[in-house]
């Protein structure tokens, strides 16, 4: 049996975001989340799986501060929350670029709502875009650009605003499968090098087991969390090895087997 | 698209030797084939009133050449422009606004819906009983017709605004204004100018119903005065120059709506 | 919008233009608008008029006839210019020019080549709906899914079937989309067309009325015009609501 804890994750790092007692109603019959009471660790990878309907995008709004819970709060180093903040920086499923605007002008998109300077907020902008592997593309536009592109422009733009918190919504899910791992390995890179708190939606078992430090199970309507799990796979093999770990192969089969029962 | 019948992608031919493409030479072909009929039509005596397709380009010759073409073109542009301008101003800043604020939308929207699917142009003769038969006359019929197309138009853009779009913007802290300026405008904007292309042809038709109905000037009256006077190739060479017109000048606008607002789509026709 | 806690349709908000109407004749604002009430008293005695009715019958099969002619030939076109390209390139050419086209600069020509009488708004009715007709089947038939008509021909549909047993459902929302807007120009049609030529039916009680200052009668007439328009390409719309449901699904 692989190595898991179940339940809240032990407060050896701080919590950088909390959840508590989140419910979320949609009209009165739509019953999307009740009562999560979940602590996000600081500078570590949480995500959120389950089947379709577990309100797991849900949650991912309301802590980015793009939807108001029913009941509960939000709280990002200590302090309450409503509505979006510097701190957390959202990269979007449809990736959600102005198609009138250059990948440069997307880039910055964020900083020129801060009313940065157009050279400084440009100067960062290309950095970010050298980061995630587009340089020379600064001209483009969207449109000129594949899907596993313009992802990348979508999360250039969230590591721009320099938040401390990076929120990303099934943002691989539009990409095609090739790409997909590449995206993952390339993620996690970035991220040893930026040093986020990332929370990340998907509904692949493979995708949350290699990337997470800590998977948090949400199960169908109305959301609840079902078990936390921080898989125990050493992150010093090459990601081919990791794939074929046997740790990282038997935690996806529990969470598989765990989560079957909710499709029949 | 594969399901359609011919020649999908191989557009060169023998023709593209002269830098054409097969289907503006079939293009061509179907103008010329027009005009043709229409010589053969005027030949064969139908009727006295129906002349041949050379006799009109003739008439249409002697009507530039003597400036009578010009004059009247002028007397009819100037009130489209300045109708077209003042629906263009007040209607898409309304539309704007309706799309906007749900107050404003419950206020106008339905007058709008009713005066853009009536038949307005039957309160044109009243104008006259208002503002004469000069260019404020003209002017107003513009703006009746071409008002709510342009209304219409921009409301419904600004309302179907990408909501992931704006959300995404409101995920960056953008305040409303930054909103309204930075996504919901720009992202209407093809929407909105293809309103005002409506709004254009719109209008034209307008001002050619009260010079036909009511002001005696214009494109309108040469119509009218050589039917009166029996000068049946002057009269067609005018109506065809009016179609001319509005070919050209609403292909142009929407030629201008594809290279500015959607170089995405710049496939097709 | 919400009044007393109760939310109010946006159809209401007419009847606050309504009133405004009422207000401004009252007060004999402005002279040509008088009293909406008494444009009401004049409309039901207009309805109960003998020669309104015979007008409103001539009108009224000639706009029959027409929309008849123009929505057949409208959905041929289109069907035609989805499915053929060249037809595409070239009749789409002329269907858009004269969709935008001031189709009443063509109506003197008219009234000239078919006389002062029935043909003329037959003729008119045709040309001025049969353009958006064509436009709008034309969009329908474009956004016919290519693996719908896969699935036809792999279970062995003729031409003809997968005509009428597939692609017409297929692109039925659009058409009838079209067809309102066909309706509501045939009016517009009408109206300019017995404007012009106003010897005829209601183009004459239109002058009649507008030259004896009779504006209670104009604006009775004008109400009934507007009211049949809207009331038709309301109909239209419950037909197009009843297909709706797989529009949306169309992938």
């Amino acid at each position: 049996m692989p190595q898991a804890n179940e339940g809240p994750p032990t407060p050896a790092t701080e919590n950088i975001v909390e959840a508590r007692d989140i419910t979320k109603f949609y009209g009165t019959d739509v019953h999307a989340l009740e009562k999560i009471n979940l602590g996000i660790p600081v500078g570590q990878m949480t995500t959120f799986l389950g089947p379709s309907g577990c309100g797991k995008t849900t949650l991912l709004k309301i802590i980015a501060g793009l939807l108001e819970p029913s009941a509960g709060e939000i709280l990002i180093k200590g302090v309450p929350v409503s509505g979006p903040g510097p701190e957390r920086a959202f990269v979007f499923q449809d990736f959600a670029l102005l198609p009138w605007a250059t990948v440069l002008r997307n880039v910055a998109f964020g900083l020129e709502l801060r009313h940065e300077a157009k050279d400084e907020r440009e100067k960062v902008a290309r950095h970010y875009i050298a980061e995630v592997g587009l340089s020379g593309f600064e001209q483009k536009y969207p449109h000129e650009l594949s899907g596993g592109m313009r992802q990348r422009v979508g999360l250039a733009r969230a590591l721009a605003v320099n938040a401390e918190v990076l929120l990303m919504d099934e943002p691989f899910s539009a990409v095609d499968e090739q790409n997909r791992r590449k995206f993952q390995e390339d993620l996690l890179h970035l991220l040893a090098v930026e040093k986020k708190t990332v929370i990340f939606v998907t509904h692949s078992i493979e995708e949350a087991v290699y990337l997470s430090d800590q998977i948090v199970l949400l199960s169908p309507r109305p959301g609840r969390i079902h078990s936390i799990i921080r898989p125990d796979i050493s992150r010093d093999a090459g990601p081919d090895e990791i794939r074929r770990d046997k740790n990282y192969l038997d935690h996806v089969e529990e969470i598989w087997q765990d989560l079957r029962k909710y499709l029949e | 698209m594969e399901t359609t019948i011919g020649l999908s992608g191989a557009e060169k031919s023998a023709f593209s030797a002269f830098g054409l493409s097969n289907i503006t030479v079939y293009r061509l072909l179907s103008i010329l084939g027009l005009f043709a009929l229409w010589q053969i039509g005027g030949l064969v005596p139908i009727s006295v009133a129906f002349p041949t397709f050379s006799d009109t380009m003739v008439a249409m010759y002697e009507m530039t050449a003597d400036g009578r073409m010009i004059r009247a073109y002028a007397d009819t542009i100037k009130p489209l422009l300045i109708g077209v301008a003042i629906s263009a101003g007040f209607g898409v800043t309304l539309g704007v606004t309706m799309g906007l604020n749900r107050r404003f939308q419950w206020f106008w929207e339905p007058i709008f819906v009713v005066l853009q699917a009536a038949p307005v142009a039957a309160l044109i003769p009243l104008i006259t009983y208002i503002y004469g038969i000069g260019l404020a006359a003209k002017v107003v019929a513009v703006i009746i017709l071409a008002l709510p197309i342009i209304v219409l138009n921009a409301y419904k853009a600004v309302r179907n605004a990408s909501a992931s779009l704006i959300q995404m913007c409101r995920s960056f802290q953008g305040t409303r204004l930054q909103q309204i300026w930075k996504v919901i405008i720009p992202n209407a904007s093809p929407v909105i100018f293809a309103g005002l292309r409506l709004g254009v042809a719109a209008g034209f038709i307008g001002v050619i119903l009260a010079e036909l109905l009511i002001t005696p000037t214009g494109i309108g009256d040469l119509i009218t005065y050589h039917r009166s006077v029996a000068e049946y190739a002057e009269m067609y060479a005018a109506i065809f120059s009016v179609i001319a017109f509005s070919a050209i000048t609403v292909g142009s606008l929407e030629r201008a709506e594809t290279r500015f607002f959607r170089p995405d789509k710049k496939v097709g026709r | 919008m919400i009044l007393f806690g109760r939310q109010i349709p946006a159809v209401f908000s007419l009847l606050i233009w309504a009133g405004l109407w009422e207000v401004v004749g009252q007060l004999d604002l402005v002279f040509i608008f008088p009293p909406l009430s008494s444009v009401l008293v004049a409309l039901v005695e207009l309805a109960q008029r003998r020669d309104f009715h015979d007008a409103a019958i001539v009108s009224l099969k000639a706009f029959s006839i027409g929309m008849a002619f123009a929505i057949t030939g409208g959905i041929f076109i289109g069907f035609l210019m989805g499915r053929v390209e060249m037809a595409d390139k070239v009749l789409g050419m002329w269907v858009n020019i004269f969709a935008s086209a001031p189709l009443s600069s063509l109506v003197p020509v008219l009234m000239l080549l078919f006389g002062l009488g029935q043909l003329t708004i037959i003729v008119t009715v045709i040309l001025f709906s049969i353009w958006i007709v064509a436009l709008d089947t034309y969009a329908g038939v474009r956004h016919i899914s290519p693996s719908l008509e896969e699935m036809g021909r792999s279970f062995g549909a003729s031409r003809w079937q997968l005509l009428y047993k597939v692609l017409f459902w297929a692109a039925l929302p659009e058409i009838l989309a079209g067809v309102r807007m066909g309706l509501i120009r045939a009016v517009k049609g009408i109206v300019i067309g017995q404007l012009l030529v106003s010897v005829v039916a209601l183009g004459r009680m239109f002058q009649t009325y507008s030259r004896s200052f009779l504006m209670e009668e104009f604006w009775a007439l004008t109400l009934i015009l507007f009211v049949f328009a809207l009331g038709f390409s309301a109909l239209i719309g419950l037909l197009e609501h009843r297909v709706e449901y797989y529009a949306g699904s169309r992938i």
